[in-house]
């Protein structure tokens, strides 16, 4: 049974990935164009400037980083075209991503469907996505937002990437425990104060740890604001078409399929992928 | 708890609950499986490489900064 979860996840996800690469290929690609475009250009012109910016935010400075970069730049083989990059590689990736978060929201459906209420099929995905939207992109993107192309020193690569995904989990793990916290004090404080209850616990947690992990501020002084802000909302667009038609979907496949999946184990068959 | 749903109002089904263990084995080997994956359009051949070179991070670029992972 579990299998056939997974599976419809998994199958879902992949089309709420193609669904998130139009929405990318529509508001995502705009911006990351010409955020390259700016990097160009501070390549060739702008080297005081981006350096001087580079090492008002890097506190450790004391070396400059870009070197490397620029040698980078000039080497240049580059492996794929930038159609390549925003075709095929962003249409793989955001399928890749999209079957991965549709399994793991399926496993997550699979161990809350019967635990979580008189919800439906439909409501419990729809809100399961809703809670895992605001887990793992909206909340934790609000202390370490995306950043385009241009933004970002090579060299603190592995200082972001572990604080990126150590807010990640901590986020998912909050919210984890909010919701078991609301699902335990419902049957003594009703479904509202329990509700509140889980809220004020994840939001809680996430506050004390925006707090406690440091600031990331690698945008160059000279990098466009109104750029920066339309990247942005594209990650949180796309991202938000991905985990809309996720939850929607899964909830349409799940309730047309429950009666027969009953059926089918009521003669202990085992369930159909549809 | 787990007998929460046996009563709805509605003339729904109930959804029925799938113990943990049998889910376990599902979540543990098929939750490695897809973390990996998550891995490899996120980080891999950024922060570390499980694979030499940088193909994977090329070829993904965009997606990842798009998706919001630190890329470069």
């Amino acid at each position: 049974m579990v299998g056939i979860y997974l599976a419809r996840g998994m199958l879902i996800g992949i089309l709420a990935g193609l669904f998130a690469f139009g929405v990318a290929t529509l508001i995502g690609e705009p911006p990351v164009e010409r955020a390259i475009a700016f990097e160009a250009s501070q390549a060739t012109g702008g080297h005081e400037h981006h350096d001087a910016a580079a090492t008002i935010d890097t506190v450790e400075a004391g070396h400059s980083h870009h070197h490397h970069d620029a040698q980078a730049a000039d080497e240049g083989e580059e492996l794929f075209s930038r159609g390549t990059q925003g075709g095929w590689g962003l249409l793989t990736g955001l399928l890749v991503y999209g079957a991965a978060v549709g399994g793991l929201f399926a496993l997550t459906y699979a161990y809350a469907q019967g635990r979580m209420g008189t919800l439906g099929p439909r409501g419990l995905a729809a809100a399961l996505a809703l809670l895992g939207f605001l887990a793992v992109v909206l909340v934790p993107a609000f202390k370490y937002p995306a950043n385009p192309p241009a933004v970002g020193d090579p060299d603190t690569i592995q200082q972001r990437t572990a604080l990126f995904f150590i807010l990640l989990i901590l986020s998912v793990a909050a919210m984890a425990a909010a919701v078991v916290t609301a699902r335990r004090l419902a049957a003594r404080w009703g479904t509202w104060n329990a509700g509140l209850a889980g809220g004020a616990l994840f939001l809680a947690v996430m506050v004390v740890a925006g707090y406690a992990l440091p600031e990331v501020n690698e945008v160059p002084e000279t990098f466009p604001a109104q750029l920066l802000w339309r990247f942005r909302i594209a990650s949180w667009g796309i991202h938000a078409a991905l985990w809309a038609a996720l939850g929607l979907g899964y909830g349409w496949l799940c309730e047309r399929a429950q009666s027969r999946d009953l059926q089918a184990l009521r003669r202990g068959d085992r369930p159909a992928l549809f | 708890m787990a007998h929460a749903t046996t009563h709805s109002g509605t003339p729904a089904v109930a959804l029925p609950v799938i113990s943990a263990a049998e889910l376990l084995p599902w979540a543990v080997f098929g939750g490695l499986l897809l973390v990996l994956m998550v891995y490899f359009v996120g980080a891999e051949q950024g922060a570390t490489s499980l694979i030499q070179g940088r193909e994977v991070h090329e070829f993904v670029h965009d997606a990842r900064h798009l998706l919001g992972f630190p890329c470069h």
